[in-house]
């Protein structure tokens, strides 16, 4: 229809080149520090005894979640031991961990932002839209190109991934404080990061779990794709059975996979109930 | 008393450009034509009012009246468009932010709310102390003062629950002693006992006036119930589309509607005119009998706590009304004597109505009377009980109430 065609893939090839050659040094920066983060909870992690660490994960759940929950992860993580997928569980925790230590430490301050300023989430918006709409495969190739194969451009397609349902539930969160409450504290003259810390945060604390939840949870599901990347883990097995058509061991990986998930979600929407952030208890 | 807080002009536009719909008010065109127009939301246009010292006055007005904003506006949540308002003399409206941080911090108590707006996730105390944990006053002269504030308001014992574990009443008790922690004098309370059931609602508003009587703050209080209005207000400003119609005490607003608005509400309070004085006079405490000596009638009065006190001759015709203070004054000049002298310089003409006198007489008479409760006699003119001023508002107040006779079947 027209002669001329937008050459849009060679600017973004373009612009991802130039990015590589100005901010290499940042990206290596980074990388190490990612990797190194990775590296230091799986190492711990598999340091401990297997059965060790399942008696922890599982008085965890028990203490967050109740003791039905932590009985689901005791026996699922047994099973998992037993099938000799233990160290790929390890390191797809380590892996989803360290995505979402970066995703609570981007995320909870650009959602604030975003819920104080609305010129912010005017910009936000349609960024964290391209985000989760993008198929997650197409980040996997600039984060190669960035951070090489293996965990850490793992980690950043997660990350990536991750990212925006906590943005988005923090800033819905904060907006959602009822306005009483804050021209409560307004009334009393307190500075805006009195209102932040002592009202908005507090009051929007379960909305914020539910967003750390939910960037959990999209974590775990980019775990398969990451290790098309070489990220490793249980993603590997896998990718493994598909590609062997081993039907069995494909589901044994995935299973675990389901094990694992179904051990954060309640964990962490055990805190989102919880009462206060200062010891145990609580009435609920 | 001394004005606490003078309103000079204030206007308060919502909207992007707030100096033409200024404008265009001046010329006289109406708030609705604004909003049509320039689709700027007119809050509150050129309203002025001065609040006394120590004094509990209320903004009245219906849903959207602008009441609410008004309120808003004397501790700047909400910008003024323009006009004045001075508080202590000092004129808020040109603090910066940090100044107005500070006054607020100085000068107001917390807000009290319809909704209560106490956090879901601090314990009672906590709550309590949240306006002092903002002024940065240190943990244990503020938890200290958190528990006095909570014992005041009868909180006592529910320190450490949470608020979904206490009913509406005691939350909003929780919202008040948050109020009162801070030790500031003017107290604003947005609808405050709105959400709360009537029966509560009235046990509330009778320990505020306790509360006000013992702490002396200068409250505003925003409230869409003429009735509460009339119980709680020293003076009440009516509001209607932004503006203040009317400001007065009850009994001027009762007997002299500033108009047709005004009027139409008022008469909601039809009572008046069904009440009569023997529905609502209370039994005699105490009279004193024209061969009392001073002394003896003096005693007669410290014994129930009264500040003047009805002379009647034996078959209970009433003679006259003595005042306390006057009586002191007396006793001081002359000493004791044998019997009170039959004269006007201390005995004064007592008012006397009848018990079937309908209610809003009563309240016309009450304009032009200075002091002392009105004697309420029989046909044959013997003192049957007294009606003093608080009763009167109260009996217009009642809304179906056992304990004053006549009163349930009128609503």
């Amino acid at each position: 229809m027209f002669p001329y065609r937008v050459p849009l893939d060679e600017w973004i090839t373009r612009l991802v080149s130039i990015m590589e050659t100005r901010f290499g040094g940042f990206f290596e920066g980074f990388s190490s520090v990612v990797s190194f983060l990775v590296t230091v909870l799986k190492d711990g992690m598999l340091f401990l005894h297997p059965l060790l660490l399942i008696v922890v994960i599982s008085a965890v759940t028990w203490y967050m979640a109740g003791w039905r929950n932590s009985i689901i992860a005791f026996l699922g993580l047994l099973l998992t031991e037993n099938i000799g997928l233990w160290v790929a569980f390890v390191e797809t925790l380590a892996l989803v961990l360290t995505a979402e230590i970066l995703v609570i430490l981007f995320g909870i301050p650009l959602g604030i932002w975003a819920a104080r300023s609305n010129r912010c989430n005017a910009v936000i918006r349609p960024v964290l839209d391209f985000m989760q709409t993008m198929p997650a495969f197409v980040y996997l190739i600039p984060a190669v190109m960035f951070f090489g194969l293996g965990l850490v451009p793992g980690v950043v397609a997660t990350f990536v991934f991750a990212l925006p349902p906590l943005i988005r539930l923090t800033n819905l969160g904060i907006r959602q404080v009822p306005s009483e409450l804050v021209e409560a504290a307004d009334a009393f003259g307190a500075t805006g990061m009195q209102k932040l810390v002592k009202v908005q945060i507090p009051v929007a604390k379960p909305t914020i779990l539910a967003g750390v939840n939910q960037s959990i949870m999209l974590g775990l599901s980019m775990v398969v794709i990451a290790a098309m990347i070489g990220a490793g883990g249980l993603g590997e097995d896998v990718l493994r059975g598909i590609q062997r058509l081993q039907v069995g061991q494909g589901f044994e990986a995935g299973l675990v996979v389901v094990v694992l998930a179904v051990i954060l979600d309640r964990i962490t929407a055990g805190f989102g109930q919880r009462r206060s952030y200062n010891g145990p208890g609580g009435a609920s | 008393m001394s004005d606490k807080i003078v309103v000079k002009n204030l206007s308060k536009i919502f909207g992007k450009n707030p100096g033409k719909a200024v404008k265009a008010l001046r010329e006289g065109i109406s708030k609705d034509e604004v909003l049509r127009e320039q689709g700027q939301m007119v809050g509150v246009y050129d309203v002025s009012f001065t609040v006394k010292s120590s004094e509990i006055f209320v903004l009245m007005g219906l849903s959207g009246s602008g009441k609410s904003t008004l309120q808003r506006l004397i501790n700047r949540l909400h910008e003024p468009t323009c006009g004045e308002i001075l508080i202590d003399g000092k004129d808020i409206t040109k603090l910066n932010r940090k100044e107005l941080r500070e006054f607020r911090r100085k000068k107001f108590c917390g807000m009290v709310f319809q909704n209560f707006a106490i956090l879901p996730h601090r314990t009672v105390l906590e709550n309590v102390e949240l306006g002092l944990e903002i002024q940065g006053i240190e943990f244990q002269k503020r938890r200290q003062r958190a528990k006095e504030m909570i014992r005041v308001v009868g909180l006592e014992g529910t320190e450490n629950s949470y608020p979904d574990e206490l009913s509406g009443g005691m939350q909003q008790r929780v919202g008040l002693a948050r109020g009162l922690a801070v030790d500031a004098d003017i107290m604003l309370m947005d609808e405050a006992f709105s959400a709360l059931d009537p029966l509560i609602r009235r046990q509330m508003q009778d320990e505020l006036l306790e509360l006000h009587q013992k702490m002396q703050k200068t409250i505003i209080f925003v409230t869409h119930d003429l009735d509460e209005a009339f119980r709680l207000g020293d003076r009440i400003a009516i509001m209607n589309d932004g503006r203040i119609i009317q400001t007065g005490t009850a009994e001027e607003i009762i007997s002299s509607p500033a108009n047709d608005y005004v009027k139409a509400f008022v008469e909601d309070l039809n009572r008046s005119n069904v009440l009569t004085a023997g529905s609502i006079m209370q039994p005699v405490v105490e009279t004193a009998f024209l061969g009392d000596g001073p002394r003896t009638i003096q005693r007669k009065m410290r014994k129930k706590g009264l500040s003047g006190i009805l002379v009647t001759d034996t078959g209970r015709h009433i003679r006259g009304y003595i005042r306390a203070d006057e009586l002191a004054e007396f006793i001081k000049k002359h000493g004791d004597i044998e019997r009170i002298p039959f004269d006007n310089t201390l005995l004064h003409e007592a008012a006397i109505i009848r018990e079937d006198t309908p209610l809003n007489e009563i309240i016309n008479m009450y304009a032009g009377h200075k002091f002392g409760p009105f004697a309420v006699t029989d046909t044959e003119s013997r003192l049957k009980g007294v009606i003093v001023r608080g009763a009167i508002i109260a009996a217009l107040s009642e809304t179906g109430r056992d304990d004053f006779g006549n009163g349930k079947d009128f609503k």
